[in-house]
């Protein structure tokens, strides 16, 4: 099966351990994929006002890029590029209005009715792979990683775009199980790391991040799995910040899934773009002998 | 902060307007305060989501305008999945932004945006807090 692929901004840059980790992982279960030509910024968040359309012409035109391609389905990577794009889609599939109104603005592009699907790279997982398979595929398992999976808000929320239940979900726990981790759920898995807020009040994005991060701590994880670059900026960067605040607090390695996925599934270490971590997260593959199990493998 | 309640004090045209810009009514609230407890920025915030919506329903305009609720507010869409009334306050919230962004006033100077973290952040931050805080 071939599919249409959309990175997004950040995933060709800060991100790029994103990136590369989740096509090598691509590459590794067999699926063709094709980087979307011509695709744009998506507006990184879905327009909440009622009267206000024009924010929506750039998450329309990156659906309308992948219908003219031939694709009926495009996968994402970066939450918020998933979840920006499939409410814009969930709009054009169900609002006749504003749908007539989108169409007649573009009116350089053919007319879009919501017919592509969005998927996130978790639940294409589950549902095109499937946890057995991806289990089968698995070659340097996991094993005695204790992972919490961070899901973020933008996965879950609205419900209408959620990957799986908006609460108490268990896709990404299913899907690191299958690559043979311990995972860690805990309660703030859901809640939100402050997001778009580490522009307008750094202070409050950093004192929830804190919370989060110790949460999973204290429920015995030994390092956090996450989708987003956002997520990722606010709970495994500004960890510094964070362990500079408070005494005897503890740092946590964070990961991009994909990265620990790619290892699972016997992809070069060079492909993780490791580099971009923190080095405590380097440190943490050492001690559980991951990456010299991925290089002897070679 | 106290404040008296009469038929003269109801801003109407500020009701009108955030019905009109956000869809939603929410008139609809009957104050349980499930918003307030699933907040994850409750403790930053001057005016709970509860307590936003009825200064909307009493049409305070004043009190809703100090209020750094809305400006704190990271869209996480926690109150509006539990809602019981299924209002989404994600939604009245960003009116409340739009009634001054709309005027051409920034919430966030991007010109005042250190280098290291311009340097550092990733694009989606940016682009999102700009679509957010600034007109």
């Amino acid at each position: 099966m071939k599919i249409s692929y959309y990175p997004g901004c950040t995933l060709k840059t800060k991100a790029k351990n994103l990136e590369s980790s989740a096509l090598a992982c691509l590459d590794l279960l067999g699926i063709e994929y094709a980087e979307l030509p011509r695709w744009n910024c998506c507006g990184a968040v879905y327009s909440l006002s009622d009267d206000d359309l024009i924010h929506l012409i750039a998450p329309v035109r990156d659906l309308i890029r992948v219908q003219e391609q031939g694709f009926d389905t495009v996968l994402t990577l970066c939450s918020m590029c998933y979840n920006t794009l499939a409410r814009a889609n969930e709009l054009m599939k169900n609002d006749e209005v504003k749908r007539g109104t989108i169409n007649d603005f573009m009116d350089e592009e053919p007319d879009y009715k919501g017919a592509v699907k969005v998927v996130h790279f978790l639940d294409f997982m589950r549902d095109e792979i499937g946890w057995d398979k991806l289990r089968d595929k698995v070659k340097n398992p996991l094993k005695g990683m204790k992972l919490a999976p961070y899901y973020g808000c933008t996965l879950l929320r609205p419900g209408d775009v959620s990957i799986d239940k908006s609460s108490n979900p268990g896709i990404f726990e299913d899907c690191m199980k299958a690559l043979g981790a311990e995972v860690v759920r805990f309660p703030m898995a859901n809640e939100c790391c402050g997001s778009y807020q580490v522009l307008g009040n750094p202070e409050a994005a950093l004192k929830v991040s804190h919370e989060i991060i110790t949460d999973a701590i204290s429920n015995g994880a030994e390092a956090m799995v996450l989708t987003c670059p956002l997520c990722d900026y606010n709970l495994g960067h500004r960890q510094e910040e964070m362990l500079s605040r408070s005494e005897n607090a503890k740092g946590l390695p964070v990961f991009y899934f994909t990265q620990l996925m790619a290892l699972a599934l016997g992809a070069e270490p060079a492909d993780c773009n490791f580099i971009l971590n923190r080095k405590i997260s380097l440190e943490f593959l050492k001690s559980k002998n991951l990456l010299e199990k991925a290089y002897a493998q070679k | 902060m106290p404040f008296k309640i009469s038929r003269i004090n109801i801003d109407e045209q500020l009701r009108q307007k955030v019905k009109e810009i956000s869809g939603e009514n929410f008139q609809l609230c009957y104050q349980c305060g499930t918003c307030s407890g699933s907040c994850p920025m409750s403790e930053q915030i001057t005016v709970l989501p509860r307590r936003i919506m009825a200064l909307l329903q009493l049409g305070q305009r004043e009190a809703l305008e100090a209020a750094n609720t809305p400006w704190v507010c990271a869209s996480c869409n926690m109150c509006m999945v539990r809602c019981p009334r299924g209002i989404d306050i994600a939604r009245v919230m960003e009116s409340l932004r739009q009634l001054k962004l709309r005027k051409n006033v920034n919430q966030i100077e991007p010109s005042n945006i250190k280098k290291e973290d311009i340097e550092n952040l990733p694009q989606i931050a940016m682009v999102s807090g700009f679509r957010k805080l600034t007109s």
